[in-house]
């Protein structure tokens, strides 16, 4: 199925999505990739106020090449998303409704998307200019010293998405054949 | 004897370092384009034509193919009747990359230690490789290499005992294990014999030949034929969502190696496989 959604939105509008359905997004949608997540995790662990409200925030793994003049952005493709694996739990936990990034995820998240409802959409890697185009607006909200690391809220409209790990859990990483060698 | 000054290098390796990131290579856009083909699944042909689109943009020259546009590994093939002239060769190619990550817009992506993670501010130092060759020419090779799939590249000791079944097994293995994770298709640099940091090294120099250029040796050809069929067989597919196409290519470099030994390196590029060369 295709569909087209608008963030911010709520997770029973996530739960009809399924594995290897495609998504174009809109609205926003926060760019946190390693240094930013283990911050984050610091923060959360401390008990501070954190730079954005994760609740129902999509969260997408990428750290963008730096705007020409005249651009929103530069390239912002999607980054490995297993190495946010170990912090994701815990932003799930604090509300993060959906993340975005590409290749598969741990059992761990995939268990935390299972108990909060979550989903995985993968955008594609090495599409970094295409998806650049889909980028209107882009506005550090923390963490700028860590340059491309830093978090950024992105206005996108309509960034193709595959929804690659649903809420039930099912996943287009496990293809029929894909343990075959 | 020929002088060549170090301001050559850096005009060179500051002009490769951008045009690479910018203009995915005729070699590789052939093959993305015949790979193409055979995909069935929808999801997998969606793949292929957002990787050719995104080719496209990228020429424009604004946005960058990917947005990690990698650390640069340098290649210089210097004749040895070369005499370079006005500076530290070293400094003159990390100038080149400072000056390309500037006026290319490039993401500045290296950090200065491992550990406290502080970014250098222009994608410097460059991985630097040089070859004393007969001549007097100096060759600069600048690849932009990712990390998503550096971080998914292996090396395997393996022993005599192993023989060709085995080392076929282990960089199948490896690809296996690597999955989704380093954008497939992948370009597969396969280095074998040496020793541990040569290994390595001819793993990385294998992903600098031309797809679609065969291995000079046949044994080794037929041997980059079978593992392209197996991996291929993987059904990771583009991007880990199952398909025909997991690997482009398989590129093997073998050297001699100890008698006890049998050192196999993969050095796993995604399909963004980006370096120039020029020959000063």
């Amino acid at each position: 199925m295709k569909y087209e959604l608008t963030a911010p939105f709520t997770k029973q509008k996530l739960a009809g999505l399924k594995a290897g359905d495609t998504v174009l997004l809109t609205g926003t949608i926060y760019a946190a990739r390693d240094a930013a997540h283990k911050r984050l995790q610091e923060m959360i662990e401390r008990g501070e106020t954190l730079p954005f409200d994760l609740e129902g925030a999509i969260i997408y793994y990428a750290g963008p090449t730096p705007a020409r003049p005249g651009y929103p952005i530069g390239s912002a493709g999607p980054t490995t998303s297993g190495r946010m694996d170990p912090y994701t739990p815990l932003l799930l936990e604090q509300g993060v409704v959906a993340t975005v990034g590409k290749g598969p995820r741990s059992e761990a998240v995939i268990d935390a998307m299972t108990r909060k409802g979550s989903v995985y959409l993968a955008a594609i890697g090495g599409a970094a200019a295409l998806i650049a185009q889909c980028v209107k607006a882009s506005e550090i909200v923390a963490f700028e010293e860590l340059g491309t690391e830093a978090i950024r809220a992105l206005e996108v409209e309509k960034l193709p998405l595959i929804v690659a790990i649903d809420g039930q859990g099912d996943s287009v990483y496990d293809g029929p054949n894909l343990h075959k060698t | 004897m020929r002088e060549i000054n170090v301001n050559e290098i850096t005009k060179a390796v500051k002009q490769l370092y951008i045009d690479t990131n910018y203009h995915l290579a005729e070699d590789v856009k052939a093959c993305v384009g015949q790979c193409a083909q055979k995909e069935q699944e929808p999801l997998a042909k969606e793949v292929f034509a957002s990787m050719q689109e995104n080719a496209r943009i990228a020429e424009e020259g604004v946005f960058p193919i990917c947005q990690d546009t990698g650390m640069a590994c340098v290649f210089l093939e210097v004749g040895q009747d070369v005499h370079l002239t006005g500076g530290d060769l070293k400094d003159a190619v990390n100038e080149g990359v400072r000056q390309g990550c500037e006026e290319g817009y490039l993401r500045k992506t290296i950090v200065k230690d491992p550990f406290d993670r502080v970014n250098t501010g222009d994608s410097t130092p460059a991985d630097i490789v040089i070859d004393i060759v007969p001549g007097e020419h100096l060759k600069v090779t600048v690849c932009a290499k990712g990390f998503g799939s550096e971080n998914m590249s292996r090396i395997r000791m393996l022993t005599p005992g192993a023989g060709v079944s085995g080392a076929e097994d282990a960089i199948v293995e490896i690809c296996k294990e690597a999955g989704g994770n380093p954008c497939p298709p992948i370009v597969v640099g396969v280095g074998i014999g040496g020793n541990f940091n040569k290994a390595a090294l001819m793993a990385k120099k294998a992903l600098l030949r031309p797809l679609g250029e065969k291995n000079a040796d046949p044994f080794y050809g037929e041997m980059e034929q079978r593992l392209l069929e197996r991996i291929n067989g993987l059904n990771i597919g583009p991007q880990g969502f199952g398909g025909e196409t997991t690997a482009l290519a398989v590129h093997i470099i073998s050297a001699p190696t100890h008698i006890a030994g049998l050192p196999v390196a993969v050095n796993i590029n995604c399909h963004v496989v980006r370096h120039q060369e020029v020959i000063l």
